[in-house]
């Protein structure tokens, strides 16, 4: 705001933002802490917790040498990181004659894509359970990667599509004008402009598919479940597990959470479909 | 700069996209309409009678079918009340001039990353256990009973999870909505002695109609098929305390093994999210200029 704030209301809008900011952070800050502790001080009270001078990374350790913690962490990448390159390589070429070479039928074809997006999960969970057992795909990453790639699909052209459009044409043109080849013009004048939004797209799809826990759990047993599926297994009723679920968890989310920060502007743009931007 | 040349290129590089997509939606979606009218159980190799409207029947009539739409409403009718209105009062907070701007809304932010089971089992068991959760020892610090949060008050509780992980969501794009309003239009409201109730009545609210239908339309899309929360919580219960329709058709065709069953309450759960898709679908399309 251009008005001038005095510093007196700047300090009381920090101290309720922030009291506000740090409520809704603390379970997150919580179990990096009890990820430090040994699990018989994770269970005390919570200032006993905090003050206990026990602090150890014995968890992260225990967490792998038990339950081959990183097998699921590769799965987690290679099934995020494989559905969103195969969603990008299937979605370029839509997004880019749809934002360039559009026609009467682009409109409704972006509508439908979007539809497909509203299909519940459940809806399809029978039949798709179904084909995968047929063609032996429960329980294998490749399976995870194709359904993934799938679902986050109409998200992935949508948010290019909007990048595109940005783009202005002229540039295009003028570019072919002085004679450029199409490879030429979309090696050295397209993809330099296309950067930024592709870099976004990619980065919001690593994280929904990091963060997918409807068909990671359904179609995934002991090999290809990646985190949100394996970390289930950290759900016994009692006993002394706070710090190695903790240490599990604060691992799990760590890369997302960096990630989702440097993403939260175009995570509106993909998330409404460029209706709120 | 469209010559013939390059419309039919534009088609051959679309064609992959619409063709995935419509192999993903369409075949999975005739199946499930095809197996909802057969006797289809895995457990009973050689069953696959026409059944007609029976499993509709049946799945409808079912006691737990009435339970599972009730609390369906119930966590997405709640959810939506707390995150729309928590949303936008932090979305207000947070547009507001004040230090450390970046760390804050960091924080208020964080909650939307965090993977769904990681958020239910963290605030089951740290923070929910009746004896050693930070509210259960609140609680009994207080001298109260112990709570057994997800046995007295399961669907409050699994509510509470869900509204933590969407109150970001809300207020995020609440925010960025607020953030493109017209400051002058502000400032000269205020220059005419309108004060703060009149200017949130008469042009922010207006001005944020819009974004406060997509945050509403975006969540119930995602609300209805909520599910990794209860499984690692609750597993549906007590009962059917938590079971929500979703849950209720994963128990029936993968736990129970009844295709038919699962696929009937799958077109009913299709029909359900269409409802709530065909008015999302109509704003997002206004707002697109193809």
């Amino acid at each position: 705001m251009a008005r001038a704030v005095s510093n007196k209301t700047k300090t009381i809008n920090t101290a309720i933002a922030g009291t506000i900011g740090f409520l809704m952070f603390f379970p997150i800050l919580w179990i990096v802490v009890l990820s430090l502790k040994t699990e018989e001080n994770a269970i005390r009270a919570p200032l006993e917790v905090l003050f206990s001078s026990d602090w150890t990374m014995e968890s992260f350790s225990t967490v792998q040498a038990r339950s081959d913690y990183f097998k699921h962490f590769s799965n987690s990448v290679i099934i995020s990181l494989g559905s969103t390159f195969l969603g990008l390589l299937i979605a370029i070429p839509a997004a880019w004659s749809m934002a360039f070479v559009p026609s009467k039928h682009t409109k409704n074809v972006l509508m439908w894509m979007l539809s497909t997006k509203m299909l519940p999960p459940v809806g399809v969970l029978v039949p798709i359970y179904l084909l995968f057992r047929d063609f032996n795909l429960l329980d294998t990453r490749v399976g995870l990667t194709i359904v993934l790639m799938l679902i986050n699909l109409p998200i992935i052209i949508w948010m290019l599509y909007t990048y595109f459009k940005e783009i202005p044409g002229e540039i295009l043109e003028a570019a072919r004008m002085d004679g450029a080849t199409l490879r030429e013009e979309v090696l050295y004048v397209l993809t330099p402009m296309a950067i930024p939004g592709m870099a976004s797209t990619i980065l919001l799809n690593i994280i929904l598919a990091w963060n997918e826990a409807f068909w990671t759990l359904n179609l995934t047993a002991a090999k290809a479940a990646p985190l949100t599926a394996f970390i289930t297994s950290y759900s016994s009723p009692e006993g002394l597990f706070y710090a190695k679920l903790s240490a599990a968890s604060v691992m799990a989310i760590a890369p997302i959470l960096i990630m989702g920060w440097f993403s939260q502007k175009q995570l509106v743009r993909g998330l409404t479909f460029g209706a709120v931007k | 700069m469209a010559t013939k040349a390059s419309r039919s290129a534009a088609r051959l590089m679309i064609s992959p996209a619409v063709l995935l997509l419509l192999g993903w939606m369409l075949v999975p979606l005739c199946m499930t309409i095809y197996f909802s009218f057969l006797y289809y159980n895995l457990l009973q190799p050689g069953s696959g009678a026409w059944a007609g409207w029976d499993n509709y029947y049946w799945f409808i009539t079912d006691p737990s079918f009435t339970d599972a739409i009730k609390n369906t409403l119930v966590l997405v009718s709640g959810v939506l009340l707390i995150t729309t209105i928590g949303g936008l009062c932090a979305a207000l907070l947070l547009d507001r001039p004040m230090f450390g701007t970046g760390l804050i809304r960091i924080m208020v932010i964080a909650p939307f990353f965090v993977m769904p089971t990681v958020s239910a089992l963290v605030w089951k068991n740290m923070f929910m256990n009746p004896v050693n959760g930070i509210f259960g020892r609140i609680v009994t610090g207080l001298g109260f009973p112990p709570i057994d949060f997800f046995g007295q008050y399961p669907l409050a509780s699994i509510t509470f999870i869900v509204s933590w992980m969407w109150l970001p969501f809300a207020t995020l794009i609440l925010l960025t909505a607020l953030q493109s309003l017209d400051q002058e239009q502000l400032e000269a409201s205020e220059m005419d002695g309108a004060n703060w109730w009149n200017r949130f009545f008469f042009i922010m609210l207006p001005h944020l109609a819009r974004a406060i239908t997509v945050v509403i339309l975006i969540q119930t899309i995602f609300l209805l098929s909520i599910f990794a929360e209860i499984l690692v919580t609750t597993n549906g219960g007590p009962g059917t305390a938590t079971t929500n329709l979703t849950y209720l058709i994963y128990v029936s065709s993968l736990l129970q093994f009844d295709v038919g069953m699962g696929s009937a309450g799958g077109v009913i759960a299709i029909i359900l999210a269409n409802v709530v898709a065909i008015f999302l679908m109509r704003m997002i399309g206004k707002n697109l200029d193809a």
